[in-house]
This record gives structure tokens, sequence and C-alpha cells, in this order.
């Protein structure tokens, strides 16, 4: 029924994939930070053609990768062609170039971490904020809660637009939205009283 | 035991107090106790008031000796409470994860939890659905899960609010003996007029009172009369 | 069926709230991926922004604020619940990052204002909370995008808030839209409001 909620997330045994979330997360944003720093056309090549290597080494199929991609595909004309118009190629492949050495990198970033494994890095991280009042477990239980409740959300959604339909009403929004967002803060109060009847949450 | 000390329930809306129960006082020993009434007579309230999900206006509510306002979450860890939909019970991804919800509080280590659940999904035989989402689940299975996380806090009491209402006759009956099978203290609202028979006392509610109290066959006849009379 | 719980007593995020804020991360999550209503114009028109502004119009300030972030942070960590079914610190790293960060200012802001007036008419609260979606929209949400799309692109600002501008449109309608709503659930559910 959702076939909308597939992860990129591709099994493999290369070193990305075993570098575990939190650093493997700081290298990328060190990355990052060495393309800003690094300007100049041929390192932007470079950049991309090191980026699309690492496309390579953990097997992403080009065709995950191009569909990645194709939300940026207009800006990138369009950049490039501005960019051409009021500085010249050097500039264009230079921006063009460190952003989509980027973009991929993250991609490939996401294609060899596990949602979850991330999600952990991040609940552990939190672990110095318990003195300023962060509950890491707290965070944690919100991530598998809203997870969890994206099919129930996704079906409420689908059922009064039904129901908006078999009334004749699917183009008013009202008659499709506000059903809809009842029905998902009523959802909300009986998972918060699920959760409450299972003791969970009171201490 | 479960006892309701001159307890009422009302709510505020713009046009006044709307009361859900009147007062009522009453104490429950018998092992297995039927609601039964009509929709919006109040039953849900009154399964409500017993594990805490809504605290008394007046009066007090006591499970053994602990009062369900002063020691709410002791209460809730005594009274596991079963929903009618099962979907907005199942609150996590997967099955899996959905049971070991329930042992964060008695099981620390992370692995030794998951075992234990994976050992309680065998237990109700969708041990090979552990890792499917919940959604992928038959009304039925749904309706064993919610009742397996929920018996997974090893509840002394358990208050079920019309649990078998959304399934089909045979997912009734696999849950209706699963429940009947149990060890602990059942409080069931019920529709089903033949799951109200098989208990030991029987309340009919309306209007928001008790207004028939005592053996099943008995409390069935007088509810049945009560929608017969115009 | 609601009950009638009151509670709060300890916690900063009770257990209502954490249920709240997650199941508004799904809702918004749902708005972006979900296939757009149909404009006619061949925009890809998703409810993302409603979504947003729904969250802070309901939930109020804390509890807006916090669904988005974990709508941003799940994401982020690879679920595909971006518009067009994008995830992943590349969402990021592309051109629209600026606008990420906008996000969960935007429900922060409409928050404050909305819970301020969650008790008034309901007339008065849509015209408000419209009216302060739409400032938001152009204020943070514009001015963050731009100022994004300015860094990455290497462009000027005055060029990348002619790259934003189109969307102000969309956006403001939306945010009227999640004021209409929001006005409909306060009065559906009046304990969102209660004790904050």
């Amino acid at each position: 029924m959702s076939p909308e909620l597939i992860s990129a997330y591709r099994p493999g045994s290369t070193l990305l994939h075993r570098i575990p979330a939190g650093p493997k997360l700081g290298l990328l944003a060190a990355y990052g930070v060495v393309t800003v720093v690094a300007t100049g056309p041929w390192t932007a090549i470079g950049f991309l053609a090191f980026s699309l290597a690492l496309v390579v080494w953990v097997r992403i199929p080009w065709r995950t990768a191009v569909r990645a991609l194709r939300p940026l595909l207009l800006v990138v004309v369009l950049v490039t062609a501005f960019q051409v118009w009021q500085r010249g190629w050097p500039a264009a492949i230079h921006v063009v170039g460190d952003l989509l050495a980027l973009f991929v990198a993250a991609l490939v970033f996401t294609a060899t971490t596990r949602i979850d494994a991330l999600l952990d890095a991040i609940v552990r991280g939190l672990g110095p904020f318990r003195r300023v009042g962060v509950d890491p477990e707290k965070v944690a239980l919100a991530f598998s809660l809203m997870i969890g409740a994206i099919p129930g959300v996704m079906t409420i959604a689908r059922e009064t637009r039904d129901a908006a339909k078999a009334r004749g009403l699917e183009r008013d929004p009202r008659a499709l939205l506000v059903p809809m967002a009842i029905r998902t803060v009523a959802h909300a109060y009986d998972t918060g009283a699920a959760l409450h009847a299972r003791g969970i949450g009171d201490d | 035991m479960l006892r309701l000390d001159r307890v009422s329930v009302s709510v505020g809306t713009p046009d006044g107090d709307l009361v859900l129960l009147h007062r009522t006082t009453l104490s429950i020993t018998e092992r297995r106790v039927a609601l039964i009434g009509g929709n919006g007579s109040g039953k849900s309230t009154f399964a409500r008031l017993l594990n805490g999900l809504v605290e008394p206006t007046t009066g007090r509510v006591t499970v053994g000796d602990l009062d369900t306002v002063d020691d709410g979450p002791s209460v809730r860890r005594a009274v596991g409470f079963v929903f009618t939909d099962p979907g907005a019970q199942l609150v996590m991804p997967t099955c899996l994860e959905d049971v070991a919800l329930s042992l964060r509080r008695t099981v620390k280590d992370k692995r030794e939890r998951l075992r234990q659940a994976r050992a309680i999904l065998d237990g109700i035989g969708l041990g090979d659905k552990a890792d499917t989402t919940v959604h992928a689940l038959s009304g039925g299975q749904k309706q064993m899960l919610a009742l397996a996380g929920v018996l997974a806090t090893d509840p002394q009491v358990l208050v079920a609010d019309e649990p078998t209402t959304l399934l089909d006759l045979r997912n009734t009956r696999l849950v209706a003996d699963r429940l009947f099978a149990l060890p602990q203290q059942l409080v069931l609202v019920t529709h089903d007029l033949d799951l109200a028979a098989r208990c030991d006392r029987a309340l009919v509610i309306d209007e928001a009172r008790v207004v028939f109290d005592g053996r099943p066959d008995d409390a069935i006849a007088h509810y049945r009369a009560s929608v017969d009379a115009p | 069926m609601t009950s009638t719980t009151r509670k709060g007593r300890r916690a900063a995020v009770s257990t209502t709230d954490l249920a709240l804020i997650a199941t508004f991360a799904a809702l918004i999550a749902v708005c972006a991926i979900m296939p757009a209503v149909n404009t006619g114009s061949g925009t890809p028109f998703t409810l993302q922004m409603f979504g947003i502004f729904l969250a802070g119009a309901t939930l109020g300030a804390t509890r807006g604020f916090l669904a988005v972030v974990l709508y941003l942070a799940v994401g982020t960590a690879g679920l595909p619940i971006f518009t067009q079914g994008a995830a992943g610190p590349a969402t990021w790293a592309g051109v629209t990052g600026g606008y990420l960060l906008a996000f969960p200012l935007a429900a922060l802001l409409v928050g404050l204002v909305a819970a301020r007036v969650a008790r008034s008419k309901p007339a008065r609260f849509v015209v408000i909370v419209s009216v302060v979606a739409a400032i938001v929209t152009i204020a943070v949400v514009g001015t963050l995008g731009t100022l994004g799309m300015a860094w990455k692109l290497d462009v000027s600002l005055r060029v990348a808030w002619g790259y934003a501008t189109p969307f102000f449109v969309y956006d403001i309608i939306k945010g009227v839209l999640a004021a209409v709503v929001a006005a409909s659930v306060h009065r559906a559910f009046p304990q969102l409001t209660a004790r904050r």
C-alpha cells in the first residue's frame, strides 16, 4: 500500500558501510567544508570525480543515482546557464561541480547508512544534553513513534480523500483537509492513551 | 480488588457540564466482570476510570491499595488496557518493537528485551512476523499483538474495551478464548452478549448510570428488555 | 473517543504531547509525499508547508517546533519523506537547505501567535494566523531559502530572491488553509490549548 517509503539504504560490506554512522556524518560535514575552502574549476571536477568513484565503490546503481539527482536537474541547468553568462565557464564549473559533488557524497552516505543506525547515533549524541533537560530515551521513542505513525496517517489521508470524493467534494480543500487534521489529532490522542495505558512515559 | 467510592465524572463543554458517569459506588472482586450497555452509555468512561486514563471528577477509584490519581504510574502498571481499535494501540513500526516497548521498564538490556519480545510473538503464533510492519497484519492478528503487548507488562488486572467489536467471528473467538484463559482479573466491556454470558458478574450501564448489577443472565435479560421497551 | 485525563505534573513533554508531536511529524511527512493536489500548472504542489504551518497553528510553539525538528531528523536519517521522495543529508547539501532550516522556525513563530489567539472567535483566529503565516513565509522562509540558494549557487541575493518569489504565492495560500483547518481542530479539541 505504501511503496512511497522505500529507503535508499543498500546493504553492503564496504569500508563505508562499516564506519559508524556518527563519525561518517562527521566525515561528510568535513568534506562539505573542504569543497567550500578549495576553489577553482579543476578542484571541483576532482571532487565530483571522487564522489562518483564512491558511487561506483559502494555499488549504487546508476539509475538510482540519476533518479535521486532529478530534483536538482532544473536548478543545475539554470545555474550553469546563468553563471556562464555572468562569469564564464570556469566559475560555472566550480559552482555546479561543488554542488553536485557534495550532493552525490551525501547520497552515498544515505546508501551506506541504515536509518536506525543514524537515529541511534543521534540519540547517543544527545547524552551530554541530559543535564539541560533533554531525555535521549524519549527522543528515541519519538523517532519510533513517528515512523510507526506514518502508515496510519497515510491511511487517514487516503480515506478522507475517498470520503470527500464520494460526496463530490474532491475540489474543496476544506472537505479534504479538515477531517484529515481532526482524525490525525484524534489518532494522536489515542496513541497517547495507549502509551499511558501501557505505563510508558510516566517516569 | 477494584473499588469506586462515590465516583462521578463530568467534562466541561461550551454548553455546560456533561456528565459521563453519575455518582457510583461499588467494588469488583469477581474474576471476570462484563460491562454492557448502548453506545455512549458511559461504559468506556467506566472502564477508563479503572486504570487512570480517566480521572474521577469527584470520589476515588482504587485498585488494591493504589489510588488511580495519586499513584497513576503504579496503577497503570497494575491494570492493563486493551482498546477496541488495535490500530490505535500498536504504536511502533514493527511487531517486535511494539512488544519490546512494553518491556522497556522491566528489562533494561536491549538485546534481552528483543529476545523476550520474540518469545512472546512466538507464543501467539506471530513469530514469523517479528520484523514486518504492524499495518500488514490482519485485524485479528493486530488485536492478538495488542493483547500480547499489554500482557508483556505483566498486569494484575486486564480491562478490555470492546476488544472484539471490529473482528469477524473466527477472530472474535480467538481473542475471547485468549482473554478467558488468562489468570488475571478481567473487566470486559462488550456488545457481544455471548461473551458477557461467560462472565461471573455483569453491570448494565445506561445514560451514565449503573442500572443493573448482578448475574450475567439476568443482566442480559434486563438489557434486552430495556432496548425492547418503547 | 477522547480521554479527559489531567496530566503533565512532572515532565516538560508529557506522553500525550509526545504522541501529538510524533503524529504531527508523520502528518508533515504524509503532506510532503502525498500525490499533490492537482493545480493544473505543472509545478510540484505538495502540502509540506501546509503541514508545517498546521503543526504550529494547532500544537503551539514548543510542540509545533519539535514536530518539525522530528520530521527533519527522521528525513535526514534517510527515510524518504522530503518532497519528491528526497531523503538524507543530500537534501541539506542541495540548494534547498535554507528552506529546511526555516521550517522549524516557521512552526515556532506561527505557533507562538496561534496559541495566544486559539480561544478567540474562529474568524479572528483565521485572519491573525493567516497574516502571521504570510509574514513568516516572506520574512523567514523566503529569506533563509534565499540565503541558502545565494550561498550554494554563488549568485547575488537579488537573483536568489528572484528564484524564491514564485513559491511565495503558494505558501501564503497554504498558510491560510492551515489557519482555516487549525480553527476547526481547536473547536474539536479544546484540550489542545489547555494549561498552555
